[in-house]
């Protein structure tokens, strides 16, 4: 069930990945996470320009039967949402860490990414769920 | 600890998802729900609905008896056909909502709601006049065979003319080999089957017509799919759509209720008075023009006032739009009539359909 977990990644025990760029994050849901909700079907972005913060609600995902919440690796300014979401939410079963990411940050504390797992301690958590 | 079906190791065995759905572990998917949905549209769907529950009339005066504690009217039906009816309370509110076979005046089998089961048989015993049902639960697994290919596939399966065996009526013979009641009824808006068997032999039949569906693309489907489907058709669900609080006028299901039939039935004079009174609220089907899914429970606000609820929503698989049911007021039921729906926090605009939603092209 771990599925596909690249080493490039942080993650979060909410089943968020992050990838650093430079001074930019983008952040997406695991293949786990996306097996586990189903089929995608709608997915609720936060406005460009917005700030969340880390282990805080920042969208809604929804698959054909539930509704779950999407939260902040890292807190700082959304800088993107994937607006191609909007017409093909399934993008996030079918490329979760591609072109199923969510947003890009901004982060406001670097020190924060200390505190998201890498590939080896979040695959871990998936084989002691 | 939820009980199992019959079937329920050939779920694990297909990598089915297993919920707890009243009580019972079921698939709630076995792949996709998109995917299963699409192949009950487009080909054939199996599901397993043993946990539904089965309660007979046996006897002498087993018509008369179940008749009068159901809204339809079995003794216009002929021997081998089925109604859909309401079991209603003194107040004309849903007990359950059930589908009731006439095999002979003789004998009467009512399928009744898994999560209303012992409610419903508590209540039967309780008000059945002359004839004492009893529940046969234990005695029958059901698989649903559903879909535009269905009749091949199950006439591949049988010596019964499946071709004869019209919508609502329902023969007895073998499918691959077991005995079944085979039902032309079903809960998805396609041509299909309910093939009722013993348990022991569950799981040859499902195993059988996997098999053989596998030239028309059949899917084993879980109850997420059969959720899609029925909201898709405005189907209601039980706990869901209609509950104890809604009469069958209230839920747009007068065409069950036989007002006239002879004897009566529990729960028609409050509806004969509602009728002529007119009801106050209507349960409708409706569009999100807004975005995002209406949800059972969300509230439905006209001019920012609470004056309804969302029943059963989903973003439909056929219709590709995000659909809903709900309770509105009588005002607000015409096709074309606009409200909004609140979706955490926000109002989103939603407007009266004509349902069912889904139309075979």
């Amino acid at each position: 069930m771990a599925g596909n977990i690249p080493q490039n990644l942080k993650y979060t025990k909410e089943h968020e990945w992050a990838r650093i760029e430079g001074n930019r994050v983008v952040v997406g849901v695991t293949q786990h996470a996306q097996e586990a909700l189903g089929d995608v079907v709608y997915v609720e972005l936060p406005k460009v320009g917005s700030t969340v913060s880390a282990g805080k609600q920042f969208g809604v995902i929804e698959s054909t039967k539930a509704v779950s919440d999407l939260f902040a690796p890292l807190s700082g300014k959304v800088v993107k949402v994937n607006e191609a979401l909007t017409n093909n939410p399934q993008t996030v079963n079918s490329d979760p860490y591609g072109a199923g990411w969510i947003i890009e940050l901004e982060p406001s504390d670097s020190k924060e990414l200390a505190g998201l797992m890498d590939a080896t301690a979040y695959g871990n958590l998936l084989k002691n769920a | 600890m939820s009980r199992h079906t019959p079937l329920n190791e050939a779920h694990r065995r297909l990598g089915g998802r297993m919920v707890d759905f009243v009580g019972w572990d079921m698939p709630v998917q076995y792949t996709s729900v998109i995917a299963e949905h699409e192949a009950v549209r487009t080909a054939v769907g199996l599901f397993d609905v043993s946990h539904m529950g089965e309660i007979e009339f046996t006897g002498p005066g087993a018509l008369d008896a179940a008749n009068k504690l159901i809204t339809n009217d079995l003794s216009r039906c002929a021997d081998g056909q089925a109604v859909y009816a309401g079991l209603l309370n003194d107040q004309g509110g849903f007990v359950d909502d059930v589908v009731a076979y006439r095999f002979s005046p003789e004998r009467i089998l009512i399928v009744v709601n898994a999560s209303n089961k012992d409610k419903d048989f508590a209540w039967m015993r309780s008000r059945a006049e002359g004839v004492k049902p009893v529940d046969r639960s234990d005695d029958y697994a059901q698989i649903a065979v559903q879909g535009p290919k269905v009749s091949g596939l199950v006439q591949r399966l049988t010596p019964v003319e499946v071709s004869r065996i019209g919508t609502y009526r329902f023969a007895e013979g073998p499918v691959a080999g077991v005995q079944c009641i085979i039902s032309r009824t079903g809960y998805t808006g396609e041509d299909g089957f309910e093939l009722y068997c013993a348990p022991g032999d569950a799981e040859k039949l499902w195993d059988a017509l996997l098999k053989e569906g596998q030239r028309d693309g059949v899917k084993p489907c879980g109850l997420g799919a059969r959720d899609s489907l029925r909201t898709e058709m405005k189907y209601a669900l039980y706990g869901n759509d209609i509950d104890d609080q809604h009469t069958p006028l209230e839920a747009g299901l007068g065409w069950i209720c036989k007002l006239d039939k002879a004897g009566g039935f529990i729960g028609r004079d409050v509806l004969v008075k509602q009728k002529a009174e007119g009801v106050k609220r209507k349960l409708v089907g409706f569009e999100l023009t807004g975005s995002g899914i209406p949800r059972h429970g969300y509230p439905i606000l006209k001019e920012g006032q609470r004056v309804g609820e969302v029943t059963s929503g989903t973003m439909g698989p056929s219709v590709k739009k995000p659909i809903g049911i709900g309770f509105v007021p009588a005002e607000l039921a015409a096709e074309g009539s606009t409200f909004d729906v609140e979706i955490r926090g926000r109002p989103v605009s939603a407007v009266v359909v004509k349902t069912p939603f889904w139309k075979k092209s």
